[in-house]
């Protein structure tokens, strides 16, 4: 975007831009205001980043602010968590989130746990940018959303946004963070569309968004679910059915008051993960929902999630195997059938 | 720490503090009486579950409170002296307050809820509905959710009397909106509203219904309105009975031991009958009969403060003189409040007997869940045929009333004539 004329016209109202666009321009407002940012990861520099969002940024900032890294996850994540201890503001890019289990030990053992084993005397304000999801035939290695391991562990922040609004105001937080953050993207939304905020306002990490408000049935889900519950959301209303949906955009800290308030007020639920369903963040939001909201349920809460197999690469299994919207569809309508407003 | 009104018995709303054994700034230890309690059926003793001092008396004696509302507070050993904020033990069933919302705080690393999930695992999109909720009154199990049970609890709606509609019976939101068609919004007051006013004038009394005439009322008027009643009546042959009890008796007192009544040689009866009619000892559960395999008799016994049931437990494999020494003990607590919720719960099948007041014949509102209860009248001498001539006889009637949901006529008669045949021989139902 070009300079403003003047400071206030141009910080109000919103643009229209892909979640890309937001990832990239945010990006590049943050290394212009603050020279302790730099970005680190395999093929950011010269060849712009796997999916263009690090584009003309090498360019413009030079190698010591934009490092291209050989493939050695678990070195350079070490290496960013070791800048991030030493005060630099680290956005490491890591090219898909399935190559981030390569860095675990230094993400799981090192950056969630430094701040509290050495009593507070190092802080790792650092960001790993990584994307997930199945639908692109990459087949089981390459289609995963192993989110659940980070959000499993604490020491960690988790967010996860579903539009481009939110992948700007949550990546201002991430990055202004004094403790490590792993924002998740997902490979289906880069593409999508939508108003994003012309201020830098951040999105406080932990508090989840009611995404369209209604009063019959709560769907909740993240990242790309959150955007299917959404369509399933406006199937139901042309079925004469209000549904309200919540994104919860962070994972964790996770926001149950948001989750069990919405429970309350429509007595029902169907969460929406891009997951295995079996231990995962659907049973934990399911078991917030029962803890917080027990006396308002009027019907088990239900949950949609991917089937629980590696992701088959055959584009006809890897779409059966995904949930779609049809699936919250059809939950959400047995949940109404089962409260007898079905 | 705040001490809660305890919930003592199934169908206990709220309880009256008839006495506190401490005072203020008195030093309690557990296991020490604190407080004497008046539920619906019985005045019972509450222990304090600490050592600590009491600080505060909330409800004085007279005074009412709903289960798990504080009564009175005291300072726990080692609390400091302005202990207020101790947390309080949740009572069981209690929700006094709107529970709050769990926030998980903005802070990163600080799980809030550390180990909820550790109930069954379901497999993927299960059907639901397969959790046992908690058993309603007398056991049988009621399938409602969870907000059902709420609104249900704060509207004073029985929910025995709803059919569910949900899924395997479960009773959902829609069925309670169905049964109690009112606003929404406001709040339902505790009490049903009264059918007709009362129109009160100087010249009458009115007492407030106290807790254990407000449960009287509800059960029996839910019973009239939800079980289908059909009565039979019978007159039996009492003459061997008496006959049998004078003899009885004279060899008992002889030997020193207590005497046995009428009402004793009918429970007895009845219970030998329930074992060779176990359709007459079921109960309707909302979309299943339950059989009981135990007999276990109730005794409808007046006190002042109103009707109360203690349980024969087993009564079809207990002596005769056993029954009598139990009943008498049942009848005495029951008149002294002092029987325990335990004393009073599980009943199969009751018996009510009006003999002693000179009541010929009369009809019962059965004891729910039950199938049936008995209505004993008393023994009379009439005129009557033996032998083809004009004699005086002994008689006794008894009515049996019937749940129609579960017992049939046909059922129902061949039961009562089993009794009388048993009541007629006595001896068949002593041995």
């Amino acid at each position: 975007m070009s300079a403003p004329t003047t400071a206030r016209p141009a910080a109000a109202g919103t643009t229209t831009m892909s979640y890309r666009q937001a990832l990239h321009d945010t990006l590049r407002n943050e290394l212009l205001r603050d020279e302790n940012v730099l970005l680190m990861g395999e093929e950011i520099g010269r060849f712009e980043g796997s999916y263009k969002i690090t584009a003309g940024l090498l360019d413009e900032f030079g190698p010591k602010r934009v490092k291209d890294t050989p493939i050695a996850e678990e070195g350079f994540t070490g290496a960013a968590v070791g800048a991030a201890m030493l005060g630099l503001r680290p956005v490491v890019e890591v090219m898909t989130i399935n190559f981030s289990l390569l860095a675990l030990d230094q993400i799981i053992n090192h950056a969630a746990k430094i701040y509290g084993m050495f009593g507070g005397q190092a802080k790792v304000p650092l960001v790993i940018r990584t994307p997930g999801g199945g639908g692109q035939q990459l087949a089981a290695t390459h289609s995963q959303n192993v989110e659940l391991f980070y959000a499993f562990t604490p020491g960690l922040k988790v967010v996860a946004p579903s539009n481009p609004a939110d992948a700007k105001g949550l990546l201002l937080a991430a990055i202004a963070d004094d403790d490590p953050v792993l924002f998740l993207e997902n490979l289906a939304l880069y593409n999508t569309k939508g108003e994003v905020p012309n201020d830098d306002t951040p999105i406080e990490i932990g508090r989840a968004a009611i995404s369209r408000p209604g009063t019959d049935i709560t769907l909740i889900g993240y990242s790309r679910t959150a955007r299917m519950a959404l369509e399933a959301a406006d199937r139901l209303a042309a079925k004469g059915f209000d549904a309200e949906v919540v994104d919860l955009r962070s994972l964790r800290p996770l926001d149950r008051r948001t989750v069990v308030e919405s429970v309350r007020k429509t007595s029902c639920a169907v969460v929406v993960e891009d997951d295995w369903l079996t231990y995962g963040i659907g049973a934990e939001v399911a078991a917030s929902i029962s803890d917080g909201a027990f006396d308002w349920l009027d019907a088990p809460v239900r949950r949609v999630a991917m089937a629980e197999v590696p992701l088959p690469y055959a584009k006809s299994l890897e779409t059966a195997a995904l949930p779609a919207v049809d699936d919250i569809v059809v939950a959400a309508e047995q949940t109404l059938r089962a409260t007898g407003r079905g | 720490m705040d001490i809660l009104m305890p919930r003592l018995s199934d169908t206990m709303e709220e309880g009256v503090v008839a006495s506190w054994h401490a005072k203020v700034g008195d030093e309690v230890h557990a296991g020490d009486v604190l407080v004497e309690i008046e539920t619906d059926k019985a005045l019972m003793e509450h222990e304090s579950y600490q050592d600590g001092v009491l600080t505060e008396i909330l409800v004085p004696e007279g005074g009412s409170a709903d289960i798990g509302a504080p009564i009175g507070r005291m300072r726990v050993a080692g609390e400091p002296e302005d202990g207020a904020a101790a947390p309080t033990g949740a009572v069981e069933g209690s929700a006094p307050a709107q529970p709050e919302a769990p926030a998980e705080p903005a802070a990163a690393a600080t799980p809030s809820t550390p180990d909820t999930a550790t109930a069954a695992a379901v497999p993927s999109g299960a059907p639901s509905g397969t959790v046992a909720p908690a058993a309603g009154t007398n056991g049988a199990r009621v399938r409602a959710t969870p907000l059902v049970r709420r609104l249900a609890r704060e509207s004073g709606v029985d929910l025995g009397t709803l059919t569910g509609s949900g899924p395997g019976g479960r009773i959902i939101r829609a069925d309670l909106d169905r049964a109690t068609p009112a606003p929404a919004a406001a709040p339902a007051p505790v009490e049903q509203p009264a059918a007709v006013a009362v129109p009160v004038t100087e010249d009458d009394e009115v007492t407030p219904l106290g807790s254990m005439r407000r449960t009287i009322a509800r059960r029996l008027a839910d019973s009239m309105r939800t079980a289908p009643h059909f009565y039979l009546t019978r007159t039996v042959d009492a003459g061997p009975m008496g006959q049998l009890r004078a003899e009885l008796n004279a060899k008992l007192v002889a030997a020193d031991r207590p005497k046995i009544s009428l009402n004793d040689i009918v429970l007895r009866a009845v219970a030998v009958a329930l074992r060779r009619h176990p359709e007459m000892n079921s109960s309707f559960g909302e979309d299943a009969i339950v059989t009981h395999n135990r007999v276990h008799v109730g005794m409808a016994v007046a006190t002042p403060a109103g009707l109360v049931v203690p349980v024969l437990r087993d009564a079809d494999t207990r002596s005769l003189t056993d029954i009598a020494g139990t009943a008498r003990e049942l009848a005495g607590k029951a008149r002294d409040r002092k029987l325990s919720p335990a004393e009073m719960t599980g009943s199969t099948f009751t018996v009510s007997n009006l003999g002693m007041f000179g009541v010929d014949q009369f009809t019962a509102v059965i004891n729910p869940p039950e199938a049936g209860i008995l209505a004993v009248g008393a023994l009379r001498e009439e005129p009557g045929v033996v032998d083809g001539a004009v004699a005086v006889v002994k008689r006794m009637t008894v009515t049996l009333s019937v749940d129609h949901r579960v017992v049939d006529g046909a059922q129902g008669a061949q039961f009562l004539a089993d009794l009388a045949q048993l009541l007629e021989n006595p001896w068949l139902a002593v041995v």
